[in-house]
């Protein structure tokens, strides 16, 4: 056993995945002899070639369309974007062209596209984004978020092993916050499309991913302690598909749930959930679903702005505890 | 004026452009060339005191094109207009925009011209003359276009210009905004700075032709490359590029060979930069040491007035720190308005009035 940070095991991850398929292949900006931009792929360049970590011009939709091609001839590629943020510029690629080629013309294209996510880190507008939602829409993506030291490593080694193009979301203030002990020598795999228990418990569940899933299983702790409230905390770990069974198996459990993004309001995947469970769990309901979001605003910079702006534990624990009243 | 030729890097022009220019221009320009360097190096101070919130880039070794091609510029309400990058902090100076401004975006004061909500340079005051950059690469280039077509479309005697990294012209905006910008032949004029980085990336990694002057022909207009650390020469090829789209002639892209001498910002060590070519750009390559010597040696100035600029620059970076640098960060409520005209605020929600 050893311990390692979130951003250690995505890179243990690829490592492994590199040296047990060599149709696995990185591009990216600064992904070469400089590491990336927060060294996931330091040492990478020189233990598997510059043919195999390729530095790329600033070319987004280039990285993403390239990768899909040499996906269409066998290659595994993992293309990485400096900051999700630029992931805009390959968004034709992605949603026209990837996400499509299976349904509309039997092109396998087995790629993961990766980048680092997230608020918290006063990044300002553009080195904070969280874009799930405008990939969530698309038919033909899959789109995990890691949470944990583990499933950093199980998720991207599963989503290069997966035959289908994979949005791997790897938030930035994870990266070198939480540790874990990882066993040395066992091949880990998380399962894309399955969500995963964070916390047993039996008054309320919050649902959740990312970095908030540490803000949640902070707010239970509090509840637990304060108020004696048991909170479960489901992890959803793959956005899309979306592990329904999952879902309706704690809102059956606790018969109130609370959705917890960093991604704002309006549009996020919270609705999305708040329908299924309507659909496929409405009478085991004793509240309404309620949502602890990002505020419907660019994310500004200035640490009061932002961390008004992003929900915070105080926030989770406030709703919560109205919500367990209810 | 001639289409200037073009200089190799490093040599030392000849030519008499300065004489075109004023004591007292030479002066304001020597003025914007040591505010920026004190500038940055007190938001260097600032950064290591944690005072400066997000990361902060330098533009050492870069002030002389910055400065100079801005300077070209006509200033002043409803004339042209810049977009400055990152690096173009002196370009910002020189268009009007405030020590005092640029101190407290990086801290993001509640005072701060974009009021905390975006970063460092980041901002606009169109009065001025200047469009704030997003993050983005290249996505000013379009905006620019737009910019200079609206001067197109009134008949205004006005230009746009644009800067972008060697990096930035491998980006889709760019080719996009310029094939627009050359095929309407907008009055615009593109600084291409070939500073040999983009972050860790050397520009035989990013393009496969030479020059960024390479590029001009595929979208069939002129292009001139320069030496961006002498300030005249820079200045000299954007009058004429200016000069020449105020006349309705078009689009012009000035390509500055240059070097980044820091880091791609604070945090990072450039260890893959050669340290002897570092120490070689920074002893006999400085564009503030070659503008000096130039214009001394030509007793244009006396080191006297160059010494009394020094001295004002410093009084005016410290009186603007002190004045700033413990003003408060702003209202979290602050964070709603203005996301739209109408309705004025976000809705703040449900659980943060429980
Ligand atoms: C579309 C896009 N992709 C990636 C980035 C991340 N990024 C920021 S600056 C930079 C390098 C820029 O190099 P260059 O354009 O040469 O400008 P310089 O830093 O040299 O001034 C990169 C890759 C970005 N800002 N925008
Ligand atoms: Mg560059």
């Amino acid at each position: 056993m050893a311990e390692v940070t979130f951003l250690e095991a995505l890179r243990q991850g690829l490592w492994e995945e590199m040296e047990r398929d060599e149709r696995v292949f990185i591009l990216g900006e600064d992904v070469g002899l400089y590491g990336g931009a927060f060294k996931v792929t330091d040492g990478f360049a020189k233990k598997f070639g510059e043919s195999r970590v390729i530095d790329t011009p600033i070319s987004e939709a280039a990285i993403v369309g390239a990768a899909a091609g040499a996906a269409h001839m066998g290659l595994r590629p993992v293309a990485e974007m400096q900051f999700i943020d630029f992931i805009s510029c390959a968004y034709d690629m992605l949603t026209n062209y990837v996400a499509t080629a299976r349904y509309r013309a039997g092109l396998a294209t087995p790629m993961v596209v990766r980048g680092p996510c997230g608020g918290y880190v006063r990044g300002g507008p553009f080195h904070s984004q969280n874009p799930e939602a405008a990939f969530l829409h698309t038919p033909g993506l899959k789109i995990v978020y890691p949470a944990t030291v583990r499933d950093a490593k199980g998720l991207i080694k599963s989503s290069i092993r997966d035959d289908d193009p994979v949005l791997y979301l790897e938030h930035k203030w994870l990266y070198r916050r939480i540790k874990e002990q990882l066993p040395e020598g066992e091949e880990i795999l998380t399962p894309i499309g399955q969500a995963r228990i964070a916390r047993e418990g039996k008054h309320l569940s919050i649902i959740t991913y990312g970095a908030t899933l540490w803000k949640s299983l902070e707010a239970a702790a509090q509840l637990e302690q304060q108020d004696g409230v048991s909170v479960e905390v489901l992890d959803l770990r793959t956005l899309l598909p979306l592990d329904d069974a999952a879902i309706v198996s704690t809102v059956k459990k606790t018969n109130k749930v609370l959705i917890v993004h960093e991604d704002t309001r309006t549009g996020g995947i919270a609705g999305e959930i708040a329908a299924r469970i309507n659909e496929q769990a409405f009478e085991w309901l004793d509240g309404p679903i309620m949502r602890v979001t990002a505020h419907d605003v660019p994310l500004p910079y200035a640490p009061t702005l932002e961390d008004f702006v992003l929900p915070q534990t105080d926030d989770i624990v406030r709703a919560a505890r109205w919500l367990s009243k209810y | 004026m001639a289409l200037p030729a073009t200089r190799p890097t490093g040599a030392f022009p000849s030519g008499a452009a300065g004489a075109a220019l004023s004591t007292d221009q030479l002066l304001e320009i020597y003025y914007y060339l040591r505010l920026t360097r004190t500038l940055e190096e007190r938001l260097v101070a600032l950064y290591r005191q944690t005072k400066v919130i997000g990361g902060l880039f330098r533009s050492l070794g870069q002030e002389g094109e910055s400065v100079a091609s801005a300077y070209a510029l006509e200033r002043g309400r409803n004339k042209d207009i810049l977009s400055p990058l990152i690096r173009n902090l002196g370009s910002m100076l020189v268009m009007g925009a405030q020590p005092i401004e640029i101190l407290r975006q990086y801290m993001a004061k509640a005072d701060s011209p974009t009021r905390g909500r975006e970063l460092n340079v980041h901002f606009n005051d169109l009065e001025k003359g200047y469009l704030g950059q997003i993050s983005h690469l290249g996505d000013m280039i379009p905006v620019m276009a737009g910019i200079a077509l609206s001067f197109k479309m009134r008949g205004q005697p006005r230009v746009g210009l644009v800067y972008i990294g060697d990096g930035g012209t491998s980006t889709g905006t760019f080719h996009e905004g310029l094939n627009l910008a050359a095929v309407q032949r907008l009055p615009m004029v593109v600084v291409g700075e070939y500073n040999h980085w983009a972050y860790s990336t050397p520009p035989e990694k990013q393009f496969a032709v030479k020059d960024l002057a390479d590029k001009a022909k595929g979208y069939g207009i002129p292009a001139v490359t320069v030496d961006g650390n002498d300030v005249f020469a820079v200045y000299e090829a954007t009058k004429f590029a200016l000069d020449r789209a105020r006349r309705g002639k078009g689009v012009h892209f000035i390509e500055v060979k240059t070097y980044r001498r820091k880091g791609h910002a604070e945090h990072d060590d450039q260890h893959y930069v050669p340290k002897d070519v570092l120490d070689l750009w920074s002893k006999s390559n400085d564009p503030m040491d070659r503008y000096t010597q130039r214009i001394l040696a030509a007793d244009l100035v006396e080191q006297k007035e160059l010494k009394e600029i020094d001295d004002r620059v410093r009084v005016a970076v410290d009186q603007a720190t002190d004045a700033c640098v413990n003003e408060p960060l702003p209202a979290a409520e602050s964070a709603l308005p203005d996301v739209y005209v109408d309705p004025p605020a976000a809705e703040k929600l449900w659980f943060k009035a429980l």
